[in-house]
This record gives structure tokens, sequence and C-alpha cells, in this order.
């Protein structure tokens, strides 16, 4: 299997089993393949069940789609994920002091770390964050961090995800998937817990509320609406939670505050979980077409009396451009040297460097700084002569709107086939919640790993599926 | 200068409202140029709800109309003391840095037309006389008139047009003076006019950003720098972020808008 391959195999090794996965390892030698594989078709069945489907964008039909689910569990040990939590923790504190900086006293642009103008051209800076503060100093409360590994202490950064990360419900429906159809398997191997993230996130998003809530914070999950890709995960997570699904059309302004329209007249909320984009929040201060948002919202906000998770303008640190920074930013906020490493990346803004990315396009991956998902990215070593050559002239046209970074080597984990276990590519997405007094990070997160042989596209939108990720408890 | 304003916006609905909002920027701030001796904001058929200082440090109010509501009425006023510092504001600055005030907005990003209006004084070695000349360049090639523009009308088309009112000229100057690559601004306020206490509108200036001095204002629409007569407002990148009213309303029908504005000494 993967020992002759140049990829980092978490499962097997040339010198066998790696430990996280031993105990895995035994049981599955013993399974039947056939029963495994009627197990997998009812995973399949369970998730067409509970509704959890997939909204392709960028396709044609669109029509809603599942997220493969493979059985074969992504294994941590407690060591290795207890540096990974570390670094993620370490990272997010950064972002959260480089976005009041930057909407602040913008030290660090005045000390020359980073740039001024990737701020100035950064289309997710917000003005109307400028010189403000939100409840508790909370930017980020809800952070999904892109890691990949490419050796066995090799752990890179790939995207913070400090804008609006999805995903955490997928997390969430395999372990109980998992649960479901292998109990035994968790009695044997201790695993540790990940069904408290519904409870901790409105846990974390309480702590968030605004000074002038009185009793419980009240606390809203505000969607775009059943046509959004995503529509599932809100409504799982305002279910799990237990507190209400609203569309802004439910919410307006009273006495100063936001208030929800109930079936006894309106309530105030304290905390909205929101799920849609900073253009659409407000059309009063973004999108004045936006049918979406809640007019007015920004001022109610601004007045200190509504939480809003997350922060609107947070996206400025998703800039992959920013994202090159982030080990300085990372030691400017923090005093400490990165835990985590960062993907060396080539900024096409840079004369030199769109240079070397034009000679070495065949060997690189392209991103746009704004995009996200996986969408108009050039991977090279996997994209034809003519893909490369478009490329070419995008990147010759707008240098500034792309980095480039080498192709890394991501590890892989077995995948149930029918023919048997069979490497595929992963990455992981842990979560971290952020509330004023910690940072919460749920054990493991959500592996995605791309179901193509050889491929290194992870994203569910590029046809990525997901496995459970288990964390040991020792 | 003593300058007393009395100003009421009231908006009447055809129809019942259901739900409106109002922000409202129509709170002077004290400065080098102003003092506010007093100052109230009363509002008839809707509620102040909430006031909060914007990114630009502008004084802002939420209004919401009553439900049902056939008319709403905002009235502000008091007494702001003035002093002449020949538009000098100075070396006075909030969290906005001076980067920000060069970026252009949707409403002064400068086309073609624009461009070459700016060009016209860039031989210029003294920034004061540079912007003078500036000044007199717009109003020579967009001279004032009524009518002709509306709120969404850009600093390029004003220019494309060759008329405009205050709002137009105070648009394409900060459009111009970032083109130079200084950092400007717009700022909406009330001018005392000799002779005459009823008005139709607000009035509108920009400043620029000028080495030494700070910001410096500039009124295109009268040609000169403010001075006592002159009331500040609001400031921000352009006619939206300061405006000192702007909303929004759900409901069926039309509404009409009477503004009733007196300055006087």
């Amino acid at each position: 299997m993967a020992e002759n391959t140049p990829f980092f195999d978490e499962m097997r090794r040339a010198s066998g089993v790696r430990m996280p996965y031993e105990d895995y390892s035994t049981w599955f030698d013993k399974q039947d393949v056939a029963r495994l594989a009627q197990k997998s078709e009812e995973a399949e069945r369970f998730f067409r069940r509970t509704g959890i489907t997939f909204n392709v964008y960028g396709q044609e039909d669109a029509e809603e789609r599942l997220i493969p689910f493979d059985l074969v569990p992504r294994i941590l040990s407690n060591s290795e994920w207890t540096k990974l939590a570390r670094g993620v923790e370490q990272r997010v504190r950064a972002i959260n002091a480089f976005l009041h900086d930057i909407y602040n006293r913008q030290e660090i642009l005045r000390a020359g770390v980073v740039p001024r103008s990737l701020i100035a051209s950064n289309d997710a800076f917000l003005p109307q964050m400028m010189d403000f503060t939100p409840p508790g100093g909370v930017y980020t409360h809800i952070v999904g961090t892109d890691i990949v590994r490419t050796g066995e202490n090799e752990f890179y950064v790939l995207e913070d995800n400090a804008r609006t990360p999805s995903g955490v419900s997928y997390m969430l429906e395999n372990r109980e998937t998992m649960l479901q159809m292998f109990p035994e398997l968790f009695s044997q191997i201790k695993v540790q817990r990940v069904s408290d993230y519904p409870k901790n996130l409105r846990a974390s998003l309480e702590a968030s509320a605004p000074p002038n809530c009185e009793g419980r914070p009240f606390v809203v999950v505000l969607t775009p609406g059943i046509h959004n890709s995503a529509y599932y995960e809100h409504s799982f997570l305002a279910d799990q939670m237990g507190v209400e699904l609203v569309e802004g059309h439910d919410l307006r302004i009273l006495d100063g505050r936001i208030a929800v329209r109930t079936t006894r007249g309106y309530r105030t909320v304290d905390v909205i979980y929101r799920r849609v984009d900073d253009a659409f929040l407000d059309p009063l201060s973004f999108n004045p077409q936006s049918m979406l948002g809640v007019p007015g919202i920004m001022d109610i906000y601004r007045s200190g009396s509504i939480t809003i998770a997350n922060a609107p303008g947070t996206g400025v640190s998703d800039d992959k451009a920013i994202y090159s920074y982030m080990p300085e930013i990372v030691e400017f906020y923090t005093g400490e040297k990165a835990i985590l490493k960062n993907v060396e990346t080539h900024r096409c803004s840079e004369p030199d460097s769109l240079a070397y990315v034009l000679e070495n396009l065949s060997e690189l991956v392209v991103k746009e700084v704004h995009g996200s998902g996986g969408y108009g990215m050039l991977v090279g070593p996997a994209a034809s002569k003519e893909e490369i050559e478009t490329f070419r002239q995008k990147l010759k046209a707008r240098p500034a709107n792309y980095i480039a970074q080498p192709t890394l080597s991501l590890s892989t984990v077995p995948i149930f086939t029918e023919k048997g276990l069979a490497p595929r590519h992963v990455d992981l997405r842990p979560f971290a919640l952020v509330s004023p007094g910690e940072i919460n990070i749920v054990p493991g997160g959500l592996t995605r790993v791309a179901l193509t042989e050889g491929s290194l596209v992870v994203n569910s939108s590029q046809g990525g599926g997901t496995k459970d990720t288990w964390v040991l408890e020792s | 200068m003593l300058i007393s304003v009395s100003h009421q916006t009231t908006y009447t609905y055809e129809a019942p409202v259901s739900y409106a909002l109002q922000r409202i920027r129509l709170q002077p701030c004290n400065s080098a140029l102003q003092t506010v001796r007093n100052w109230s904001i009363d509002v008839e058929g809707g509620t102040l709800e909430t006031r909060y200082a914007d990114h630009h440090g502008n004084q802002v109010g939420l209004i919401c109309a009553e439900k049902g509501a056939q008319s709403l009425k905002i009235s502000v006023g008091g007494e702001v003391e003035t002093n002449d510092l020949s538009g000098i504001l100075g070396k006075v600055y909030g969290r906005a840095p001076l980067w920000y005030f060069q970026q252009p907005t949707a409403l002064t990003e400068a086309g073609p037309l624009l461009s070459d209006l700016a060009d016209t004084v860039s031989g210029y070695a003294n920034e004061l006389e540079q912007f003078h000349a500036l000044s007199t360049a717009i109003l020579d090639k967009v001279p004032w008139v009524l009518n002709e523009t509306h709120s969404e009308t850009t600093a390029e088309e004003a220019v494309g047009q060759a008329s405009g009112v205050c709002q137009d000229h105070a648009n394409i100057f900060v459009a111009a003076a970032r083109r130079l690559g200084k950092p400007a601004r717009y700022v909406s306020g009330y001018l005392f006019m000799e002779g005459r206490i009823n008005q139709d509108a607000s009035h509108a200036w920009a400043e620029v950003h000028i080495g030494d001095l700070g910001w410096v204002g500039f009124d295109v629409s009268n040609g000169i720098s403010p001075d006592e007569r002159y009331v500040r407002l609001a400031i921000g990148r352009d006619a939206h972020d300061a405006a000192p009213v702007s909303g929004l309303r759900m409901g069926e029908g039309d509404e009409s808008l009477i503004v009733s504005l007196q300055v006087q000494q």
C-alpha cells in the first residue's frame, strides 16, 4: 500500500501500523469486508434520511448532493492532538488581536510588519468596524483552521477560515453515524467526545453577550434561508443548541435592541450567530438590495447592544496575502514563535515572486487571494497545458490577485473500497470556539478526504468526502 | 459667531408605514472650529432607538417610525459658536487613518473626466494654492445648477453633465484631491447666509489633508474656504457617509419629503 509512495500514510508505514491506528487495525482485520460494505451503504441511507446534503456552487444543475462519508476513521493520538490544539489556540488568539488592531490602532501597519496595502486593498476590510470593539472583544467566535500534514511531525495551516467556517455539522453527524454503525468499536477504543460541541457553542456565544443583556442571553442562528447551500447546517446547529433559527425578516429594531418575532410578540435578542455574509447583513450599511439581513443592525452593534458572531469584517484575516504574514502576525501579538507552520507562499504582487511562479506553474498551486472553497485555483501538477496557459494570462493580468504555494505532499489515510483499504489524501479542520474568557477546541474536527485516487483537492465542492476524526483518550 | 439652527425633516407617507428606519447624522461636534452651546433632537411619529459614534467619529442616531404612522418629523436645532480659522481644522485625527481618506468610493471613483480635471492643477508647488485652483476649476467646469443631479450621482457623472449642487462639488473635490494623492473627505453641515434665514437644504463642502496644516476645508460652491458662517455636522469619504439623513422603508405607497431649515445669527 502506502509504503512505497512519497506520501505520509497516517495508518501504515513501512515499519507497520502507526501507533494511533493499532487497535483500529486489529479490529478492522477481523471484519468481514462484505459486512463493512453493507455498513457503508447503511451510512449513506442514514445521511439521506437525516437530510444532510450539500449544494455545490458552480454546477449547472446544482442539485442537492450527499457528501460521501468514508467509514475508516482518521485517528490522532492524544499527544499529536495536544500539540495541534495548542497551535490552533495560539493562532486564533493572534487573529483576534490582529483584527482588533487592524480596526483600531493599526500598530502592526505602523510597525511595518504587514504592509498597509494589504489592508487598503482588502475587499473584506469593513470601514464600519473601525474605532469599535465588539462585546467581550471577540471577533472570531468560531474558527475552522484548515490543517494538512506532510510527515510525522509536520503540520501546516492552509487557511484560517475566520469568517464563517462551515462543516461542523458533518463532524457531529459523522461521529453519530460511527457510533450507530460500530458501537463495539467505541467500547474497545477510547475516543474523545465531540458531542459537547453544540452545548459549548451555545455557552461560548452566551459568554460573548453584550453587557446590557439581562438574564440568560438569548441566542439565535440567522440563516439566509433554505436556498443556501449550508442551510442544513444552520438548522442543525440551531436545533442542537436549542435556539431559534431565524431569517432577516424575523428580526427588527425595538427599544434600541434587536428583537425577534415570536408567537407571543417580540423578544430581545442578545447574540446572533449569523450565517449571512457581511455584504448582506445590513442594507442600511452595506448592499442596499439585500433582503437577507437586518436593517440598522450595524447601528445597534456599534451601540454595543447586540453580539454578531462572527464579527463583521473578520474576513480581512482570511485573505491569502495576509495569510502569508501569519507567522509574523502570531509573533507580533503573542511574542511567541508560531507553533503551526505556514505553507511557503509566493505573493504574485511582488515581481520576483511573480517571475518565479510563472516559471514554475506546473509545480505550484495558485490561489486567488480572496478565494475560498477551492474555486478559481490552479493545481499545477494536475492541470492540463491549456489550463496552465489560461491561468498564466490571468496571473499576468492581475498579479496581486494571486498567491502561489508549493504542492504539498498531503498525508493519506485509507478509505474503504470494494478492494479493501486504499490511501487517499486528507486535511483537517478543527473548530475553535472563542469567548471572552477562553478558547475551546473540540477534539478532532472535520477530516476531509479527496476520494479520487491521487487527487489533492479535498473540498466537498470539488468532490471530496469526509471521515470521522478520532482523538484518542490516551 | 453664534449661529442658531432650526432644521425639520418631515416624511409624509401615502399609506400608513409598516416599518421604516432613518439614520441621522444631525449632531454637530465640538472642534477648534466650533463649540456646540446647546442642541436637541426631537422625533414625532417615531422613536430615537439608539445613538452612537460611527467610524468617522460622527454622532449618529437611528430612528424607527411608529407602526402605522402617516408621517415622521425629525426636528433638530440649537446654537453653535463658530470661529473663523480660514477653514483650517488642523491636525485632528480619529481612528480612521489618513490612507483611508485616499481611497475612492463608488461615488468618488475618478474616471477620465475627473482625472483630466485634476490634472489641470497638478503643476502647483504650493498645496494651498493648488487646492484653491482646484476649487475654482471645478466650479468653472461644473456650475451650480439645481435639480440636475441627485443623491446617487457620482462625481464623474456630475463632471460629465457639467452641472451640480454642493453635494456634487464636494464629491468632485474629494475625488480629484485623492487623484492628486491627497487624503480628502466630504463634510456636511449648515451655512449661515447674510440676509437669508430660510434655506432649502443643508450644505456640503470638502476637506483635504495638507502637509503642515492638517485638514483644510474648501467650499467649491461658494469658492471659499469655510469661515465662521459654517457649522460642521458630519464627515465621511463621500456624500453617503456623511448624509444627514438616510433611511429605508417597508410598505406600500410613496413618501414625500419636506425640509425646513432656518440658519441665523
